[in-house]
This record gives C-alpha cells, structure tokens and sequence, in this order.
C-alpha cells in the first residue's frame, strides 16, 4: 500500500467529509472538509486504516485570508509505513475545533503548543494549559500579527528582586559621577 | 522568687494529636524537581506528587529555553536558519543540520540530486553525531546513577569527536556544516584517516563502557525492571529513536525510509525486549558500535577517496540553489546575479509544503515546511523528539520510587534546547 491508495480508502471509508487527495514531492495530502469532525476522521485513520503513530500536528495561520487558521496532522502507520496529511481549516470566529487525545496520546502536547502560540482551543482536551510559555502570558507569539520583537509583558514573579551581590556595593565603579573620587569605588563608605 | 513552671509538653497531646497526624498520613508531598537539577539535563521542571518515596503524579513543565525559533524561521532565508539547527540538539548538531538541508532540499525537489560524495559525508556527519550523543547520554545517565567513571570515559572521547567537528566545520558545537543542496566545505585533508583511528579508539571505549555497566550488579538494579514502556504506550505516545526501539518496536527511519546513502550501508537496528531503562542503556550501546560500522563503510567508499582527487562534487551543481564558485562570481555575470539573488533573497522554494523527518539521535526529528514561494517559510514546525518523548512522563513516572526518576530520565535521553525550540 501507498500513501495514495491510503487517501483513497480514507475516502471510500468516509465519502466528502474528505476531499480528493494532493501530490507534492511523494507526499499525499487530504482536507478534511468539517472541522468538528476531525476526531472521527482521525479515529477512523487509526482504527481503520492501522495509522496508529501520529507524528505530528501543526498549526499555520494564513493571516488575511478566512479561513484563518490551518491545522496540520501527519498521520504514520508503523505497519504499512505509509504518510498521510490532514488538512483542517478553522474560522477565525471559531477557532475551535475537537481535541484528538482521545485517539492517540500524543496529540495531548502538540494541541497545548499549538493552543500555547496560536490560541486556538481543543475542545475535550484533557489538560489545556500553556506548555511553551507561561501561564497568564498574554499573547499568541505565532501568529502572523505578532511582531517579530516581541511585546512587553508583565514578567510572573521572579524569586529574587533584590539587588545581585555584585549589582552597586562596594567594589563597582559608579559611572556618571564627575571626579574620580566619586567613580572610584574604595572611595564610598560601605554601606 | 517563686517561678510558675510552664510545661512545654502537654504528655497527653501525642496522643491526643492521633486523628490528626492520621489525616498527615495520607497527605501527599509535592516535590519540585528542577529546573535546575542535575538529572533534569537542562532545565526540565518536574511537579511530582508523593506519597511515602512513591510517586503519585508527575507534571512535567517545558519551556524553559524557548526561543522562538519557529517565529525566527518565518523571518528569515531557509539558509540563515541553519545555525538555529545548531541550538536545537546541542549535543549533535551535524545530524540537525543535515536534517534540515534534507528537508528543504525535499521542498526544492533536489533531494535526489545530490552528489553522491555529499551523500556519504552527510552520513559521516549524522553519526558521528549519533556516537557523540549517545555517549553523553549514557555518560550522564551512568553518573546520575552513581557511576562516574563510565562519564570520564565517554567525556574523552567526545572531546575526540568535538576536535574531529572543529577540524571539520571551525567550530565545535555550533557547526553550521550543511548548505542547502550541499555542504560548506570538503573534508580537510588527513581528517579521514583521523576519523578511521576514532572508529578504533571508540570502539575500545565502548567495550570498555559495555564491560563496566552491562553486568554491573548495581547498575542492574537501577535500572531493570525501572520505567518500563509498553510497546502500545509507545507507539500511542509516539515515542521515536532508542525510546521507542527500547520497547521492542522495529522503526528506524533509516530503515523504513532511507534518506541519504543508508540503503547502501549495512547495519542493524537493535531492538530492547521488556523497554526497561536497562533495555534503552542496551539499545544505545548496540547504535554506537553500528554507527561506528557505518562510519569505517563510508569512509572506505567515499567517492573521489579520503582526499578528492578525483574533484567529486559535494554541491548541487545548480547555480540558483547554492553559491557559485567565488572565481565565477568576480569573472561571469551570470554567477555574479545567482550569487546576489541567493545571499539577498535566498533559494527560490516553491509553493508547497513537505515533511521531513530524519532519525536523529534522539529520536524523530522532523521539519515541516510550508512554503508559499520565495525564499522564506510561510511556516516551519520542527518536531523535535524530545518534545515528544517527554509526553510520556506523566504516564511513566507515576508508580515508581522518587530515586527511580533519576535512572528513568537519564535513560529517556532528552536534550531541553530542542524540546523547547
């Protein structure tokens, strides 16, 4: 078997809930036309079609057009050795769609990443949570509207605030000060 | 005077205090492990729950060294990103980089065109790499486990293969060796025959390593019958490299999908049986002496010899995809605008998108890039195999004793720098 006949099974199996299947360089590709079903589609792919090594899932934002978000899985089977890709296109005013942890376990911190930097939620995920960045961070740093350079965010709490043990003292030179008695850092009494 | 006497003790309050040193019994401890703890190699997080030196729940918390380096991708040339490979497994980046040249070569549709001499020096590249890493992580997993001799033994020849990468690159970590369609430079010469005495010495140091350990009664009781993954639990969790071949589960990518010359190569995939930390010690142990195999074959049929006298090309000879000679470039006007294109707009990818996944000494690691023209990604995922390894922890370390987590890790082998991109 190939990834073509894979596709075209996946098919059979599920009529135009799948769309036809596209070739780029050895590579097949389906769209999953409904987003809320993908669960069932991927459950079908492992329990069906033996592809029971889920690779890996990625999100893409295709910022300006609608709809917005992508979502990439690339489905293995270790049995028949053969690569599938599903393709799931979210709205932007959704940005939701069925969690597949429920199908292979793996999914579970691949859905949080992309939750973690596109903000896009998994519904039925058991632990939905930031996994990359921290809880409470504000933004979603993958997507396209995100700059570059980052925004400024309040930093959680750090354990120590205090000045470092060679942060000013006695041993610093303090810049800015005109003469060279104030520079000089044995000149200060120790504080 | 007359002092009043304060008893401290009430003598009836032990006793008294039953019930509620009863409900203390079964409270549970919450440990913090890491970020910064020697076993976590890095800076892995792990909240353990406990109760008695038993654990009870462990939840790991990754993203410690995120960097962005996906968000970096999208902003640059797919040949700028190629030292950010170097960052991802630290411990081998010469296996990264020709990874990611395989994938976007795989996007550009060259994937088949390579000189056959590039072929065979990528391969001298990814496992020497593979034997670098797999002897830091016994290195280290022996030491966390109280051997530390094993971690002196491994560190020096490391240093070997470090001095080998720095010949071979100018640098000794961040290598940067592979261009797209091809490699920054050839072998220098004498290198191969430094190589070849390598394969020698480390083949002793890896009996020695295997005379220390294998029957070692302490390092047996740490490790076997600890952390076992059952081969359905690897696969669901989509384990990959020696974590999954530990449990037994017959998948190596150089096997099943045979990239660069490995159908060529003869070696054998070792395989663990009950997918204990003992078998995962064993599976890397065996990967080193094939690695170690393969390198003495592609030394011995490398084309145009150790010394290219016979000019083999180790570029894609296409003008638009890798630089041209510099000779070419001060003399010719053509040469001179595919240089100019290259280094201001980079590789011209099509639209498309591809997978590529390259059996790293870690495991799987894989790029996805989704090109929408031009030369930068619309998108580069990196799926890196410790990111994905270490999903299994909160299912694997519940169940086993606190001092276990320690032979556990080190036996997971996981390098932060590429779990957290």
């Amino acid at each position: 078997m190939n990834s073509t006949e894979l596709a075209a099974k996946l098919r059979d199996r599920l009529g135009d809930l799948v769309s036809e299947p596209r070739s780029f360089r050895g590579e097949t590709t389906v769209e999953v036309t409904d987003p809320e079903k993908i669960a069932v589609v991927c459950a079908v792919a492992k329990n069906e079609l033996a592809c029971d090594y889920l690779v890996d899932i990625s999100g893409v934002d295709n910022y300006g057009e609608d709809p917005r978000w992508l979502i990439v899985y690339e489905l293995y089977g270790l049995a028949h050795r053969c690569h599938l890709r599903l393709h799931v296109r979210v709205r932007e005013e959704i940005s939701a769609l069925p969690s597949v942890a429920a199908v292979w376990r793996a999914a579970d911190w691949h859905e949080r990443e992309i939750f973690d930097m596109l903000g896009i939620t998994f519904r039925g995920h058991p632990d939905l949570r930031r996994i990359l960045m921290w809880d409470g961070y504000p933004h979603y740093p993958l997507r396209k509207d995100f700059p570059l350079a980052g925004l400024p965010t309040e930093l959680p709490g750090v354990a120590f605030s205090e000045a470092a043990p060679m942060e000013g003292g006695p041993f610093v030179t303090t810049p800015g000060v005109k003469d060279a008695a104030g520079r000089e850092p044995r000149a200060r009494p120790i504080e | 005077m007359t002092m009043t006497h304060k008893r401290d003790i009430e003598f009836g309050e032990p006793a008294g205090r039953i019930e509620e040193l009863r409900d203390l019994a079964g409270d549970r401890l919450v440990l913090n492990m890491g970020p910064s703890h020697p076993s976590t190699h890095g800076v892995l997080r792990l909240e353990l729950e406990l109760e008695g030196e038993t654990i009870t729940k462990a939840t790991p918390h990754v993203g410690y060294l995120h960097r962005g380096d996906e968000k970096i991708a999208e902003n640059m040339t797919y040949t700028q990103f190629i030292p950010y490979t170097d960052r991802l497994d630290y411990l081998a980046p010469l296996a990264n980089n020709v990874a990611y040249a395989l994938a976007v070569e795989k996007l550009l549709g060259i994937d088949q065109q390579l000189p056959p001499r590039c072929q065979f020096i990528r391969v001298i590249c990814c496992e020497l790499a593979r034997i670098s890493s797999h002897l830091l992580g016994l290195g280290c997993f022996a030491m966390d486990c109280g051997a530390m001799t094993v971690f002196l033994l491994t560190f020096t020849e490391r240093e070997k293969i470090y001095n080998l990468c720095e010949w071979l690159t100018g640098a000794r970590l961040t290598t940067s060796y592979t261009r797209i369609g091809g490699l920054a430079r050839d072998l220098p010469p004498d290198w191969a025959a430094q190589c070849r005495k390598f394969c020698e010495e480390v083949a002793t140091t890896i009996d020695e390593v295997d005379k220390l350990l294998t029957r070692n009664r302490i390092w047996v009781d740490r490790t076997q019958g600890v952390g076992i993954i059952s081969p359905a639990d690897a696969i669901d969790f989509a384990l990959s490299g020696p974590n999954l071949r530990g449990s037994g589960v017959n998948h190596d990518l150089r096997k099943a999908h045979p990239y660069l010359v490995y159908d060529q190569l003869e070696f054998e995939v070792p395989l663990g049986s009950t997918g204990d930390c003992y078998d995962r010690y064993l599976v890397r142990l065996e990967e080193m002496r094939q690695s170690v195999g393969l390198l003495r074959q592609c030394l011995d049929r490398l084309p145009g010899g150790p010394e290219n006298r016979t000019n083999a090309p180790i570029n894609v000879p296409d003008g638009k995809i890798v630089l041209p000679p510099k000779k070419k470039v001060l003399t010719s006007m053509e040469e001179l605008i595919h240089q100019f294109m290259l280094v201001t707009q980079g590789v011209n990818a099509p639209p498309g998108e591809v997978y590529f996944g390259a059996e790293n000494p870690k495991g799987e690691l894989g790029f996805y890039l989704c090109s929408r023209g031009g030369g930068t990604p619309h998108r580069l995922k990196i799926r890196s195999p410790s990111f994905v390894n270490l999903s299994i922890l909160p299912r694997l370390l519940p169940g086993s004793l606190l001092s276990d987590t320690v032979a556990i890790l080190g036996s997971i082998d996981f390098v932060m720098g590429e779990c957290d991109r």
